[in-house]
């Protein structure tokens, strides 16, 4: 090959490619398959969506991969966390040990060395918005930058949001942080730019035990639709807070805050 | 509380905080803004039982406390700017405001105070801007023009309609400052995520260890400006500031503690985490500084004060002591309400730690450069607005 027809293919190459990489692209075409089924081929009508989350702490080992999911999703800052996973130890004293090293992010791979006492219970337990229906920080957002969409997710527009704070002091469940970059509130979103693509969010997505499990609560076929609507106990948490929770826990124990 | 003694079970399980709580998100520049907020509306006390309630006897005191108070509220907005994330979007708060939340309300509230506490300084001083109208050109008397409500009359007429003014303005300025301050109270009082700030007696608790912390500003600025010009220092007025002062602690202590109290008798929710805070992190800042040293020993001296006759050069001299302690004691209360609240994760499980930084713009430097801002302020505004009644300024040596 002449030099010349060389340069000339690697750079009709390297245009294209670039192409490739910036060209918008649906999920649709990434051709994924639909996870939340009725919301790809017709208008997103969010005023008549409903989303549920649910997690099932029997189910939670501890691996870290929606920590991970969560990171590489949308690039969390090193010392925030949209979502982390705590492990909980129950001594035969009674006495509850919790920690959550990093958040949860590199799994949890060796028992804790520092309990002297016998265990007798071990459980993870992972923690998210808890996208209130009540939610307080939509309440005291002075300028309205966190809003709750009429699909019921309780979002930050960080076009608006002045970083005062306030949502963060506001949330029982320290879901919030300011992000060091951004300098406005942030925190998980349930991942709703996946959502809305028929996508389920990513730790869901990732989860190996199914123990996070999401979906609509418009069609009765769907799983979380079911478990809510069955006999078993589910249930919410700082019920006290009164801020009716869409993230439901399935086998909490009563020492989980 | 377990927590409080430190036995073995509560020292085992309160080790767990929250990821996201590890940082104090309100650090030293939200500790001030209640502060400065506060002195405004103590100071402006002094100034309404004078102007409005006839207590002739804060004569002396009465100009100076509403300067005072004005130069304070020119800068009770700058640590909310040092504070935010992105202060370029501060304007947000007054265009596009969130009825539902309690610190949209705060520009509307500042911008009110502001505007009143102007005016009222204008017409007090309206005698002093038309003899510095008569006296300067150009653009100064352009200014003292606007500043005079471009009017030159100081018949009695005119001076008893300015009286009626102020007294109006000073009357509309009191619920101004009672809901200035006891808003920022109520700012915290309605996080309910948080169990230490979250009692309908914040805003009362504010409000009055405001109208301490201004009253006793106003007296030890009084004293020591007037001891380093030689002038001599008004006892009467001194006597009723001090009068006044030991109302406002009263009730301010007894709010303090009854907080405390409520928390620990009720049993409430996470009570264990309020006690085993205040005994635990906040043990000194709490119970050693705020209670014993800069609230115990100011009640004992004011109640001596108060209750047995004693000379007045000694009385002035421990009028300005209780008074550098009260202003102290605020301050610290501030501190342990604002960052110490935020100790205490929501893991109900855990507290953080709090380490202030020097160079950070909510650091110990801002925090002093912010706190001096005022008192230069007040400098310069004394060059134009005199701070005391021309009667008072005899070169009398102490009384």
């Amino acid at each position: 090959m002449k030099r010349r027809s060389f340069i000339k293919q690697v750079l009709n190459g390297s245009i294209a490619g670039s192409l490739y990489l910036v060209w918008p692209m649906s999920a649709n075409s990434l051709d994924v398959p639909e996870q939340i089924p009725g919301i790809r081929g017709k208008e997103y009508d969010s005023l008549n969506r409903e989303f549920a989350f649910i997690v099932d702490i029997t189910r939670c080992i501890g691996c870290g991969s929606c920590c991970v999911a969560d990171k590489r999703e949308y690039d969390v800052p090193e010392g925030n966390y949209r979502t982390w996973v705590e492990r909980y130890v129950k001594g035969f004293s009674d006495t509850i040990y919790v920690d959550s090293p990093h958040g949860g992010l590199d799994g949890y791979q060796t028992p804790r060395s520092d309990i002297k006492e016998k265990v007798r219970d071990t459980f993870f337990v992972p923690k998210l918005c808890n996208m209130c229906k009540e939610a307080p920080c939509v309440q005291v957002c002075p300028v309205g930058a966190t809003f709750k969409s009429p699909d019921g997710f309780v979002l930050v527009d960080e076009k608006r949001c002045v970083g005062c704070s306030y949502c963060i002091q506001a949330c029982p469940y320290s879901v919030r942080f300011l992000h060091p970059k951004k300098k406005v509130a942030d925190k998980c979103t349930w991942c709703y730019q996946r959502v809305r693509k028929g996508l389920l969010p990513a730790c869901v997505q990732v989860c190996p035990t199914h123990a996070r499990k999401f979906g609509s609560m418009k069609d009765e076929t769907s799983e979380v639709y079911q478990i809510l609507k069955g006999p078993g106990v589910l249930t919410v948490l700082r019920k006290e807070m009164g801020t009716y929770p869409a993230l439901y826990y399935k086998g909490a124990r009563r020492e989980v805050i | 509380m377990d927590a409080a003694h430190g036995s073995s079970v509560v020292t085992s399980i309160a080790n767990f905080v929250f990821p996201n709580d590890f940082h104090v998100h309100w650090s030293m520049m939200i500790v001030l803004y209640p502060y400065i907020t506060g002195l405004v509306d103590g100071a402006f006390i002094i100034a309404a039982l004078y102007y409005l309630f006839d207590v002739k006897s804060l004569k002396p005191v009465a100009r100076f406390s509403l300067l005072f108070a004005l130069a304070f509220l020119f800068c009770a907005t700058l640590p909310l700017l040092l504070h935010l994330g992105r202060p370029e979007r501060n304007l947000n708060m007054l265009l596009t405001p969130s009825p539902s939340s309690a610190m949209a309300g705060f520009g509307y509230i500042y911008a009110v105070s502001m505007g009143v506490l102007i005016f009222i300084v204008l017409f007090v001083y309206r005698p002093d801007l038309v003899e510095l109208r008569a006296t300067s050109k150009g653009r100064l008397q352009m200014l003292y023009r606007v500043m005079t409500f471009d009017s030159v009359d100081l018949s009695e007429d005119a001076m008893a309609l300015d009286r009626k003014i102020i007294r109006f303005l000073v009357g509309i300025g009191i619920p101004i400052a009672v809901v200035l301050h006891g808003y920022v109270g109520f700012i915290f009082g309605g996080v309910k995520a948080n169990p230490t700030w979250s009692t309908p007696l914040m805003p009362v608790i504010f409000l009055f260890s405001a109208c301490v912390s201004g009253i006793s500003a106003v007296i030890l600025a009084y004293i020591v400006i007037r001891k380093i010009k030689g002038r001599s220092i008004d006892h009467g007025c001194i006597k009723t500031c001090v009068n006044t002062l030991i109302l406002f602690f009263i009730l301010a202590f007894t709010f303090e503690m009854l907080e405390v109290f409520s928390h620990s008798y009720l049993k409430s929710g996470y009570h264990h985490m309020v006690e085993g805070l205040l005994n635990g992190p906040l043990a000194n800042s709490f119970w050693l500084w705020q209670v014993k040293i800069c609230s115990v020993i100011p009640l004992l001296t004011l109640g001596v004060m108060g209750l047995i006759k004693i000379n007045k050069s000694l009385y002035n001299f421990l009028a300005a002591v209780v008074s550098a302690i009260l202003l102290l004691q605020v301050l610290i209360m501030r501190w342990n309400v604002v960052i110490g609240g935020q100790l205490m994760s929501k893991s109900a499980r855990g507290y953080t730690q709090f380490h202030p930084e020097w160079f950070d713009k909510e650091g110990i430097l801002a925090v002093m450069a912010v706190m001096a801002l005022p008192f230069i302020i007040l400098f310069v505004m004394g060059k134009i607005f005199p701070f005391w009644h021309k009667e008072s300024q005899t070169n009398v040596k102490e009384t």
